[in-house]
């Protein structure tokens, strides 16, 4: 085994592929956190009076609240006067069309692979890019608004759908939430907003590709979907980031509403810069994400694939608050190196006959610590309720870890509630079977891994399993020897 | 094709090879025999590559080449076939796709085109019209919920469909009935060519009514006691292995 083990180092000491710095001028403002931060924040933006009035209240609860110390993750102190609120690339006047995009910040797509261009012509996928703060450009709108649905930026649904977003912002994630939702309620700079009609299915995927650039500026991303009623939409979002020495705290919030019957599909691909080798550097991913299935028979799927971030802190949810509505879980997180995870879902159950599904794969690796955390609560009023969980997690060598802690609270006791769970390590068997049949070791532990989330990549749509798997592929390189 | 010398070789620790001689050419059947725990098996492993096998001495040539400074994969690139005792499962991983990625692995290596989705499908609809396999078995996983004769068979299947130079057969008719037997069989004669050789590993005699050998070899304590033609074999089945232990001195097995 030494040989393989030789080139499985080599591998692992690959650079990170999309760890380079575009050089463009930024606009910011100076470091730390304070009320007049705020409003600076909030005047550059030119918000109506509500929001500022809104993000104040969230800081001010944010000032007493404490950050939460229950997560299996350990991390140095978040020096939150350190950080630097809002960046924004500098812009001289509004954009009207993709060509007046700054060309710098066109080739750092183009080197991810998601030229803005190509996405316009070829894949019909519009594309919202939260390039830091800002969105620099916004496609597809006009073929969506033929339609009635609103796809932008959160800043400019602040300004053209005020509405909208002060009837929807804070209902599923109240900005009294927690630490980090909180802190993000206070300082967000921009994000995504999309809301679809009555009766209308969204015709194509909407998409975001979220990244980090400005250094050491934290990002601190909103998105709120709404689905009318009877409408569907499936969104995904894909994330990466450029290599960083500091680690960069990263909190977003993301909020879905669905009326009755409607569907809101929500895919993330998560490939932020998870730190090097030695576990120096990555991003710390702090992130609320909720949807409510306000409505009778609604439905909303998270999807999510998380290979990146040094710390990922997350648990999409759903508050199945409409009787006979369904809320899904599908996660797949990879932890290697010194990555640390803990992940999973909170299924809130209000409603009647009421459904959730939760398929949690976790994947460990190298030092990597993988937590899988869940909450599914069965109020009394909801009658018939039924929850199925299965958490499996997959060890790749002997100096990682995982960790279930599923957490169960029932008060009604016409509930069906199944619980799965299984840890397996890889096999060496199994990588010698693929050996044998002439297939390296590296890929040979991909054709294994792949198989081990197929449940969750076949929720995801085409293209994206795709990537999905390339990406998984890629933080799991060098991980077994 | 093959040459082994002198081949030493242990498993956690504990000498299983204490010196194996063996040559085959090509086109050649050769049935290794012998009784439980008397090395067969390592045989086989230590051929493929097994990474828990350890070999302390000797050498294996195969086609000139030095076997035991090539890694398992390079092994099978270069024609080395393994059909496992006991298949390992793979869930989540469609068989059709296992096979693809490893007939075009090979054909990368042996600087051929791969095969399109379409191609791959027609040779494989004709090497399964050959063994008997239905074609349900591609649309699973691999080797997953499959019976002990499903396994076997798609080891000689994915065999018809890599076509190596040397067929390693370890075991392949364990737990297997007469009909499975059969088509096991079958699916390796239809194989058997002037380039291709076969090393059948059986603790039965049974099997080689079916997939006639060139010669037979008896393994016992780690060592070949005696090598014979066909009906070595059928001398064994009569007497069992008993009467073997006597040439390589005083210890049981």
């Amino acid at each position: 085994m030494s040989t393989s083990t030789e080139t499985i180092e080599q591998l692992a000491t690959r650079e990170y592929k999309h760890g380079f710095f575009t050089d463009v001028e930024q606009e910011t403002i100076p470091r730390g956190l304070s009320e007049d931060v705020i409003r600076m924040i909030s005047a550059k933006k030119q918000e109506p009076e509500w929001l500022l009035e809104w993000r104040l209240q969230a800081y001010r609860i944010w000032l007493t609240m404490r950050e939460p110390s229950w997560g299996n993750i350990k991390y140095g102190p978040i020096d939150y006067q350190n950080i630097i609120y809002y960046a924004a690339p500098k812009q001289k006047k509004t954009l009207q069309s993709l060509d007046e995009v700054d060309p710098e910040i066109r080739r750092t797509f183009e080197k991810l692979g998601i030229s803005l261009e190509e996405q316009k012509l070829l894949s019909g996928v519009a594309v919202d890019a939260v390039f830091d703060s800002v969105s620099v450009a916004t496609t597809f709108k006009e073929k969506l608004a033929e339609l009635g649905i609103i796809f932008c930026s959160f800043s400019e649904a602040v300004k053209n759908h005020p509405g909208l977003v002060r009837k929807y912002l804070g209902t599923v994630v109240p900005y009294s939430d927690n630490f980090f939702a909180t802190l993000n309620s206070a300082v967000f700079s921009d994000g995504s907003f999309a809301y679809i009609p009555k009766g209308v299915r969204c015709p194509m995927e909407l998409s975001t590709y979220f990244r980090i650039n400005a250094k050491e500026t934290g990002q601190f991303e909103r998105t709120l979907i709404i689905a009318e009623e009877g409408s569907y939409v499936s969104y995904l979002e894909g994330c990466t980031a450029p290599m960083r020495d500091e680690n960069q705290l990263h909190a977003a919030v993301v909020e879905l509403v669905a009326l009755d019957n409607a569907t809101i599909k929500y895919s993330t691909v998560q490939n932020w810069y998870p730190g090097d080798k030695d576990g120096k550097g990555g991003i710390y991913n702090f992130v609320t994400k909720r949807g409510k299935c306000q409505g009778i028979n609604s439905k909303i799927t998270w999807t999510q694939v998380e290979t990146g971030s040094a710390i990922t802190w997350k648990y999409p949810g759903c508050i199945l608050q409409g009787d006979n509505s369904i809320g899904e879980f599908y996660s797949v997180a990879t932890t290697n190196n010194w990555q640390q995870a803990d992940t999973g879902t909170k299924m809130i159950h209000l409603g009647k006959n009421t459904k959730s599904t939760i398929v949690s794969k976790g994947i460990s690796a190298g030092h990597g610590q993988n937590t899988y955390r869940g909450l599914v609560k069965i109020a009394k009023g909801a009658r018939s309720a039924h929850n199925y969980s299965q958490c499996d997690s997959l060890l790749i060598g002997d100096k990682c870890g995982a960790h279930t802690f599923p957490y169960l609270e029932i008060k009604n006791s016409t509930a069906r509630v199944e619980h799965e769970a299984s840890t397996s390590k890889i096999g060496e068997d199994q990588i010698f079977y693929c050996r044998q049949r002439g297939m390296s070791t590296e890929d040979a532990v991909n054709m294994i891994v792949s198989g081990f989330c197929r449940e969750v990549f076949r929720q995801l749509p085409m293209e994206f399993a795709v990537e999905a798997q390339k990406l998984l592929s890629i933080s799991l390189e060098g991980s077994v020897g | 094709m093959l040459k082994v010398r002198n081949l030493h070789a242990r498993v956690a620790g504990r000498e299983i090879l204490r010196g194996i001689d063996l040559s085959m050419n090509r086109g050649e059947v050769h049935a290794i025999m012998g009784p439980n725990g008397s090395g067969k098996s390592t045989l086989a492993r230590v051929l493929s590559g097994h990474p828990e096998y350890e070999v302390t001495d000797g050498e294996i040539l195969f086609e000139g080449e030095n076997l035991l400074e090539m890694e398992p994969e390079e092994r099978a690139r270069a024609g080395v076939f393994m059909a496992f005792q006991y298949p390992v499962e793979i869930p989540g991983v469609n068989n059709a796709y296992f096979l693809k990625a490893a007939l075009n692995t090979m054909r990368r290596h042996r600087g051929e085109e791969e095969l399109d989705a379409m191609e791959f499908m027609t040779l494989v609809r004709d090497r399964m019209k050959q063994l008997d396999v239905d074609e349900t078995l591609l649309s699973r996983p691999v080797n997953e919920g499959f019976s002990g004769g499903e396994k076997k068979r798609n080891e000689i299947f994915q065999m018809a469909v890599l076509e190596p130079k040397l067929g390693v057969l370890d075991e392949t008719d364990s737990g297997l009935d007469i009909d499975a037997l059969k088509v096991v069989a079958h699916g390796v004669n239809a194989m058997r060519s002037a380039d291709r050789s076969f090393l059948v590993v059986t603790h039965y005699q049974r099997l080689l009514n079916y997939i006639v050998p060139d010669f037979v070899h008896v393994l016992t304590d780690g060592r070949i006691v005696r090598s014979g033609s066909k009906e070595l074999a059928l001398e064994l089945e009569e007497k069992g292995y008993g009467w073997l232990e006597e040439p390589v001195g005083s210890s049981k097995v």
